[in-house]
């Protein structure tokens, strides 16, 4: 971004954030005696957000727990996330991948918050809804689940709002979801083969046509062709038009 | 570039597909009527196929995907700076509100504070992505029930919010004018004055538009008890905002979600809820946010901080390794975005929770036994945008 960055207010004029945060500690106490063995991992970003991470088998028990006992009745969404790096790179810096990182198959995948073993992860988002008067609260379940076995108990039991989501998390990443009522296609036609939102699945426009970003740096009439800038060039169209 | 034969085949064959339908229509007895995809009610392309006895509604589905354009997929292989033309495209009504989520997350997770001003001007273009947007449901909504009026006095009042919106960003539609560290410009000058004089407006047309509507025995019968949610249904199938609200759950992220980076918490203002759950509840609830929104836009302008509109933020933005979840009070609702960094230019994974698509997915449940003139009123009382349900 080349905006001009007026003045000197400073970035760190926040005081430090208290490094424990008794509140979402409070509520990950709670969950943890609830499951027990069941939390394989948590992480609590203090005045941002609790992730905690569960066993698969316990998907469906720890966002019952959270309904129950921290009154999350509101259920806000559900996905998952593929960590394996794109082999496909980013594709932004030019006609063929260059991406950050090379891909290597053989590399185990990095995870994020809460850790993780698999390649594929569910998680979703639950919150209360007291308001002003009581204590919000609202947390973000995570579970791994096997390369050779994508599946999770559904909760739509529990909440009927997962119905969608994971509709669209089935189709989109291929993961069953059992006791769902009909796991049918929300978005993409029926026939459509692959699972769009896995980091394997090419984005296939991009492929046959370079990202018309990369445009914007050819050289001036006259100039010798620059050198490759590729931060430059990703970031010329943020601004321009 | 090596792709497998098989996966440009699976292309070409999904683009095939997109031509045919993909919802197999059950064939017993009673009748099944389909609802859009090019139907007024459904501000875009959303198809509602309803079985039928008689004039009642037996089961009901909902085929999205019409519009589904895999915001998802696409912002993985942007840059942060360039996400924000994407997600301006979901509600385009309040195109504004839509970048705010994203840039508050990746201002978290980058540890950026965007200085008062930026706060202030951001939450005044924020809140008025709201009016503009709930200025056109409100006149929508006569003409679902069959008054014409009303949207006319929408239109022409919506276009002043415009003009305003893009006498800043230059945009109408599509601001893109949000920053990581802050806006992109400061405030043309003799704005605030004329922003005032078109919120003065926007109450009168409120006033226009309760007179013509809300008091009006045709609309009370068509929208009272029609169509009622239960606060627990409406909170376990997510709906947000005055869906919400009008099932009487007093919730309201601007309010209680504690997000950083917006100016709401620096003036007075209410949030309303109605108890009833129906449709009537729902608009209701919308007419009084207008104007809730309207005070908030007037109050900021007046204690509009002066300094500077950017903090510090470095040329090419790089994310650091992190998660961040951020979520605020969209015009149609709570609008997040989960969005993983590992460290690049551009996200690894951006998980975009609309609105609409959650306030929607009810529709299944709530279309049981409902008579077929009031599909159309729950569709126009629940109010989504189709570029909110498919992203």
């Amino acid at each position: 971004m080349s905006d001009t960055t007026t003045g000197d207010v400073a970035t760190e004029a926040q005081e430090e954030a208290p490094e424990v945060d008794e509140v979402r500690q409070g509520w990950l106490g709670t969950l943890t005696e609830a499951l027990g063995d069941a939390v394989v991992g948590s992480h609590v970003a203090p005045g941002r957000g609790l992730w905690v991470r569960v066993s698969r088998d316990s998907w469906f028990d720890a966002a019952e727990a959270a309904k129950d006992l921290l009154g999350c009745t509101l259920f806000d969404f559900l996905s998952a996330i593929d960590w394996m790096p794109s082999p496909w790179g980013r594709y932004e810096d030019s006609s063929v991948d260059v991406g950050i990182k090379p891909f290597d198959p053989s590399a185990s995948f990095a995870t994020g918050v809460a850790g993780g073993d698999t390649r594929f992860q569910v998680f979703c988002h639950l919150a209360n809804v007291r308001g002003r008067d009581g204590q919000r609260a609202d947390v973000i379940f995570k579970a791994d689940l096997p390369d050779d076995d994508l599946r999770v108990r559904s909760l739509v039991p529990l909440f009927g709002g997962a119905n969608w989501h994971e509709r669209e998390c089935w189709e989109m990443f291929g993961i069953t979801f059992d006791g769902h009522p009909g796991l049918r296609h929300l978005y993409l036609p029926g026939e459509f083969e692959g699972y769009p939102l896995r980091k394997d699945f090419p984005l296939l426009a991009r492929l046959v046509k370079p990202w018309p970003g990369i445009v914007d740096v050819e050289p001036m009439p006259g100039e010798p062709a620059a050198a490759e800038d590729a931060e430059g060039g990703a970031n010329g169209d943020g601004e321009q038009s | 570039m090596t792709v497998t034969e098989r996966q440009q085949r699976a292309y070409v064959d999904a683009q095939a597909a997109d031509a045919r339908v993909n919802v197999e229509l059950e064939t017993d007895e009673g009748m099944t009527l389909n609802i859009g995809p090019q139907h007024p009610a459904t501000h875009g392309t959303l198809r509602v196929v309803a079985k039928l006895d008689g004039e009642q509604v037996v089961w009901a589905d909902v085929v999205a995907g019409y519009m589904h354009r895999g915001y998802e997929k696409l912002a993985e292989v942007r840059t942060f700076p360039q996400v924000t033309t994407l997600v301006n495209r979901i509600d385009w009504l309040g195109s504004f509100a839509n970048e705010v989520p994203f840039i508050l997350a990746a201002e978290q997770l980058m540890e950026i504070e965007a200085p008062a001003r930026a706060r202030h001007i951001r939450t005044i273009l924020f809140e008025m992505a709201r009016v503009a947007n709930i200025t056109l449901f409100l006149g929508d909504l006569g003409a679902q029930l069959g008054a014409v009026t009303p949207v006319f006095y929408a239109f022409r009042d919506r276009e002043h919010v415009l003009d305003q919106i893009e006498a800043v960003t230059g945009g109408r539609f599509h601001p893109n004018f949000d920053r990581i560290g802050g806006l992109k410009d400061d405030l043309p000058k003799g704005w605030i004055a004329d922003t005032k004089a078109v919120m003065e407006r926007i109450r009168s047309f409120c006033d226009q538009v309760e007179e013509l509507l809300f008091g009006n025995e045709i609309f009370e019968a068509r929208t009272r008890g029609v169509g009622v949610v239960p606060a627990e249904v409406a909170l376990s199938y997510g709906l947000t905002g005055a869906s919400i609200r009008g099932s009487g759950v007093d919730w309201d992220l601007r309010r209680d979600g504690g997000v950083i980076g917006l100016a709401h918490g620096d003036v007075d203002w209410k949030v309303w809820t109605h108890p009833d759950g129906d449709c009537f509840a729902r608009c209701w609830v919308r007419l009084q946010e207008t104007r809730e929104a309207t005070k908030i836009v007037d109050q900021l302008c007046d204690g509009l901080p002066g300094g500077p509109i950017m903090a510090k933020v470095p040329r090419i933005i790089k994310v650091p390794e992190g998660e961040a979840y951020v979520e605020t009070e969209n015009p149609l609702g709570a609008m997040g975005y989960y969005v993983v960094s590992r460290g690049d230019l551009g996200p690894f994974r951006v998980k975009i929770r609309s609105a609409s698509f959650s306030n929607v997915s009810i529709l299944p449940w709530l279309l049981r036994g409902v008579y077929v003139p009031d599909i159309i009123t729950i569709l126009a009382s629940l109010y989504f945008i189709l570029g909110d349900i498919d992203r």
